[in-house]
């Protein structure tokens, strides 16, 4: 009889992984808690450094998972695991022989900074709301003008004690340049300024990126974290910030202001850790057993992880450690 | 009678305000010269610079400031520039900074 293994999470993590388990002969199942599989990947544009569109991504990984049969259970939500069963929100207890943590991780909520005033002033925008705007085709200011100046806001929900996110979410940095260059092509006239700590250019390509960005599309980087935004007269956004690079604080108003979010543990990692013993790391995302040797394996024998569950990743990323995932469940199922 | 004067004066404001700077001068330099925008501020060129460790010239500030429409000075301070190019070995970025200066300069004599 075919070995078992549960999937939790239908992103592109859990997708891969269980792609993977069926071409080596496992049977795989994906839970997923949302109505279809995708994921954070979902409502995406386009991806960083290629300009790759999501959908492109997705609709792949979808169609091999139609093409193998492999079983889905959608709008289902696990409450608790162990190497051996999962259990749902319905009560009911799935077995199995091995089981993939692949549940990604959250967004972070900007309003929480409420000193950014998303939620409060008009034209204070996330990243994710501008990967939806870039895919309804509709990129506008509230009252549907366009803008003739965007100021975007790296680290926002990381890197922050205040906020208990110590972590960098790495992806932001890239994904600013990426949504910066976009709203040049759509908005060659506007003026657009990048606010920034530390910019982080970890991956192929995105250093070049970035120098593209600043030679090419004559963005703007400004090495200060905007401390506050308030609304003017005119329905702009006036923010501050210091010019670090100059010494002198630094005060200007925009059309636009988008907060690059970052990544942040979920809220039932708590929960999913404790019942099964599993380890957390500070910043509540799981802790890999070993972060060199053991990076997909987790501290108890038959469940594993993939994807943003441990830590910020970026697509490609995921998709790798997907693979690997499903690699060592199956040597682990086999033994 | 003369007023009193009990040694109180107004600090000017120290805040770049790009809603008020005159960004054109600064565009005109960029247009010119886009690699300037590629400064990832690594200092390198300040660094090496031996006006600047003899003087308060510091090359990367002032065309930071110059980029941010803050012209005031600009071009007395590049005046310290004695052109020798050492920064432009240095910069990690490839930035021609010797043509910077001169560029500043021509652009901004009548600041």
């Amino acid at each position: 009889m075919k070995k078992r293994i549960i999937v939790i999470g239908g992103g592109v993590a859990g997708m891969q992984t269980a792609l993977r388990l069926a071409e080596q002969g496992i049977e795989p199942v994906i839970v997923e808690k949302e109505p279809e599989l995708g994921g954070k990947l979902r409502g995406w544009h386009v991806l960083f450094p290629t300009f790759t569109p999501a959908e492109q991504v997705l609709t792949d990984l979808r169609r091999r998972i139609n093409e193998r049969g492999i079983e889905v259970m959608t709008s289902t939500e696990v409450v608790g695991l162990e190497p051996r069963s999962v259990a749902l929100a319905d009560g009911r207890r799935l077995t199995c022989d091995s089981v993939v943590l692949a549940s990604g991780s959250t967004l972070f909520d900007a309003s929480i900074k409420e000193e950014y005033g998303y939620g409060i002033y008009d034209n204070v925008f996330t990243s994710a709301d501008l990967e939806r705007m870039f895919n309804e085709g509709r990129v506008a200011k509230a009252d549907g003008s366009a803008p003739r100046r965007i100021a975007f806001l790296h680290c926002v929900g990381s890197r922050d004690e205040k906020v208990c996110q110590q972590h960098c979410s790495k992806v932001c940095c890239v994904t600013g340049v990426k949504q910066a260059m976009e709203m040049k092509r759509l908005f060659p006239e506007a003026d657009v300024f990048n606010f920034y700590m530390d910019i982080r250019m970890f991956g192929p390509g995105y250093e070049e990126l970035y120098r593209e960005a600043q030679q090419s599309y004559n963005i703007h980087f400004v090495r200060g974290r905007i401390s506050e935004a308030s609304p003017t007269l005119e329905g702009r956004v006036q923010i501050k910030a210091e010019d670090t690079l100059t010494g002198r604080p630094l005060r200007m108003s925009v059309d636009m202001l988008v907060l690059l979010i970052g990544m942040r543990a979920n809220d039932d990692n708590a929960r999913l850790a404790d019942g099964a013993g599993l380890q957390r790391a500070r910043s509540g995302f799981m802790a890999p057993r070993d972060l060199f040797l053991g990076n997909v394996a987790s501290n108890v024998d038959g469940i594993f992880y993939a994807g943003t569950v441990t830590a910020p990743k970026t697509i490609g990323e995921s998709l790798n450690e997907a693979t690997a995932a499903a690699d060592a469940a199956v040597r682990y199922v086999e033994a | 009678m003369a007023a009193i004067n009990f040694g109180y004066t107004i600090s000017k404001p120290r805040v770049i305000d790009l809603d008020r700077n005159n960004l054109r001068k600064s565009d005109e330099i960029l247009r010119e010269m886009p690699e300037l925008q590629t400064c990832i501020g690594c200092g390198a060129c300040t660094a090496i610079c031996t006006a600047g460790n003899l003087t308060s010239f510091n090359f990367r500030r002032v065309h930071t400031l110059v980029r941010r429409g803050e012209y005031q000075g600009a071009y007395e301070e590049m005046n310290k520039c004695m052109l020798c190019g050492k920064c432009r070995l240095v910069c990690p970025r490839g930035i021609n900074t010797r043509g910077v200066v001169m560029l500043i300069k021509r652009k901004l004599g009548d600041f």
